[in-house]
C-alpha cells in the first residue's frame, strides 16, 4: 500500500467514511474530522509510518506541515517518509 | 432543609452486571471473587480479586468510545445507564442547569496509566495515544456522564481511597438536602485489577491469597474488586410529583478524619463518623437495624470497626446486624461505598439483610451478629453504610425505609 492510500484509510476511519469518499481536495472539516480526530489522526499516521509529525495542535497552522487538505497532508508525509529514507 | 430520596441504581461488579443480578447474589450469599484474568498475572503473588468478567465493552460502547473510556468510565457509563432507566428522570432546562454529577475513585484510569507506562518504559516506545490524558484523569467518568446526561451544574470527582464513594454521595446528598439542586448523580467507580494496580497492593501485605473473610477468626486480609455503583439521588417532592419510583431516604451522614495515621485506623474516628451521622439524621442509635460495614478482612479494620460500633450504639450492638459483603464483590477501594449502598437499599426495601460470607471462626473481639454466611430476613428501618479510608479519612451516611 503506497502512503496516499494508507493515508487515506487512516483519515476515512477517523471519518467513519470508506477511502472511496476521501478525495485529494476534502478538507478535515469536509470530513467531519475535529480537533481531537486530528490529532487521533496524527497520531495513528505517524505509528504506521514510525516518523514525526511536526504538528502543534496549539496552532494546527503553525510549521511546515500543512493540514488544509488531504492532499497537502498527503505530500507532507510523502516528504517526511522520503527524508527517513535517504 | 429538603428530603432525598434515591429513585435510581445501577452497578456492574464481580457479583453482577446490573444491580437485580447483583442483589440476587447477595441474597445467595455467593461468592464474585476468583481467579484473576490479566496479562503478567504470573508475575503476581496475589491472584484472586473479585474482578468484573464477560463484561465486553466493545458491545456497548463505538470505537471513538473506547479510545476515550478507561475501564472505570466504561463501568461508570454502564451504571449510570441502569440507574437513569429506573429513575425514569431527564435532565433539561432549570433541571439540567442546577444538577450535576459527584462521583468517587481513588485511582482513576490505573489501567491507562498501566498500559502506557508499559509502552514507554518495558516495550520502549516513543509515542502514546493522544488521549491517554484525557482517557486516565480521575474526572474522566465524571465529565462523560455530565456529557452523556446534559448535567449542567457542580459535577467533580472525589478521591479519599476507600471513602471515595460515600464523601461523593454525601456531597450530592447535602447538595440536593440544601435545595442547591433537585438531583443528582453520585456514586464512584474503580478498575485497579491490572499487573501495576494488583502489584502496588501486595507492596502493603494486606492482601489475602485465598479469600476476604471479615470479622471470622482465620481472616487473612483484604481482596481487591472493581466495578461502579451510580445512583439518582432526587428531592423528595421532586420524586413525588413525577411518580418515580423511591428506594430509599438519605436522612444524613458525617465525615471525620483520624488525624492520627496513614494507614492504621482509628476506633474514634470510625465512632465520630457513626455518631455524627446518627445526631445529622436526628435518630437515635436503637433506630439503626443494619450496618453496613466497612469490614476489610483485615485485623486492623475489623476489631476497630467492631470496637467503634459498640462504642456508639452500647447495649445496641447486641441487637444490630452488620455485615460486609466485600466477602462476595471484594473491596472497590474508591468505588466501594456505593455498591456497599445496594446492601442498604435491599436491607429497607425488600427486607433482606446481605451476609458476611467466607465467616468460618467466632472472633472475640468482634462479636457482633455479622449475619454469617446466609442472607437474612429483618425489618430494617435505619440502615448505616461505613467507609474508612487509608489516610484516616471516614465518612458514613445513612438511610430509611420509605
Amino acid at each position: 500500500m503506497n502512503v496516499s492510500d494508507k493515508v487515506i484509510e487512516i483519515i476515512a476511519e477517523q471519518a467513519v467514511l470508506e477511502p472511496s469518499d476521501v478525495t485529494p481536495d476534502s478538507t478535515l472539516e469536509d470530513l467531519g474530522v475535529d480537533s481531537l480526530g486530528l490529532v487521533e489522526s496524527i497520531f495513528a499516521i505517524e505509528e504506521a509510518f514510525d516518523i514525526s509529525i511536526p504538528f502543534n495542535a496549539n496552532d494546527p497552522s503553525d510549521g511546515d506541515f500543512d493540514i488544509s487538505s488531504v492532499k497537502t497532508i498527503i505530500a507532507g508525509i510523502e516528504k517526511l517518509v522520503a527524508e527517513q529514507t535517504s | 432543609m429538603n428530603r432525598v430520596v434515591i429513585t435510581g441504581a445501577g452497578t456492574v461488579n464481580a457479583l453482577g452486571h446490573n444491580v437485580p443480578d447483583t442483589l440476587d447474589a447477595m441474597r445467595e450469599g455467593r461468592c464474585g471473587i476468583s481467579e484473576l484474568d490479566f496479562r503478567d498475572v504470573d508475575r503476581l503473588s496475589i491472584r484472586i480479586g473479585g474482578q468484573v468478567k464477560g463484561m465486553d465493552a466493545e458491545n456497548h460502547f463505538n470505537r471513538q468510545q473506547m479510545v476515550l473510556y478507561d475501564r472505570f468510565t466504561q463501568f461508570t457509563l454502564l451504571a449510570t445507564g441502569e440507574a437513569m432507566a429506573q429513575s425514569g428522570i431527564e435532565f433539561t432546562g432549570d433541571l439540567a442547569a442546577k444538577a450535576g454529577v459527584v462521583l468517587g475513585t481513588a485511582g482513576g484510569g490505573v489501567s491507562t496509566w498501566d498500559d502506557n507506562y508499559r509502552s514507554v518504559y518495558e516495550d520502549g516506545k516513543n509515542r502514546v495515544h493522544p488521549f491517554v490524558v484525557p482517557k486516565l484523569m480521575n474526572n474522566a467518568a465524571a465529565s462523560h456522564v455530565s456529557m452523556q446526561y446534559n448535567l449542567k451544574g457542580p459535577s467533580f470527582t472525589v478521591s479519599t481511597a476507600c471513602s471515595s464513594s460515600n464523601h461523593a454521595m454525601a456531597q450530592a446528598f447535602q447538595m440536593v438536602r440544601s435545595g442547591m439542586s433537585k438531583a443528582m448523580i453520585t456514586g464512584g467507580s474503580e478498575s485497579m485489577l491490572c499487573f501495576g494496580g494488583v502489584k502496588a497492593w501486595e507492596g502493603l501485605r494486606v492482601m489475602s491469597r485465598d479469600a476476604c473473610r471479615p470479622f471470622s477468626a482465620n481472616r487473612n486480609g483484604m481482596v481487591q474488586g472493581e466495578g461502579a455503583g451510580v445512583f439518582v439521588f432526587e428531592e423528595y417532592e421532586h420524586a413525588r410529583a413525577r411518580g418515580a419510583e423511591i428506594l430509599c431516604e438519605v436522612i444524613g451522614f458525617a465525615m471525620t478524619s483520624d488525624a492520627s495515621d496513614i494507614v492504621m485506623p482509628s476506633k474514634q474516628g470510625a465512632a465520630r463518623a457513626m455518631a455524627g451521622a446518627l445526631a445529622d439524621a436526628g435518630i437515635s442509635a436503637s433506630q439503626v437495624g443494619y450496618v453496613n460495614a466497612h469490614g476489610t478482612g483485615t485485623a486492623a479494620n475489623d476489631k476497630t470497626e467492631c470496637a467503634a460500633v459498640a462504642d456508639v450504639f452500647g447495649q445496641h450492638a447486641d441487637d444490630l446486624m452488620i455485615s460486609s459483603t466485600k466477602s462476595m464483590h471484594g473491596h472497590l477501594i474508591g468505588g466501594t461505598g456505593a455498591v456497599e449502598l445496594l446492601a442498604c437499599i435491599m436491607a429497607l426495601k425488600e427486607g433482606v439483610v446481605a451476609p458476611t460470607i467466607g465467616y468460618e471462626e467466632h472472633d472475640p473481639e468482634c462479636a457482633l451478629d455479622v449475619v454469617p454466611n446466609e442472607a437474612r430476613e429483618a425489618d430494617v428501618k435505619v440502615a448505616l453504610s461505613n467507609a474508612f479510608a487509608f489516610g484516616g479519612l471516614n465518612a458514613v451516611l445513612a438511610l430509611r425505609k420509605i
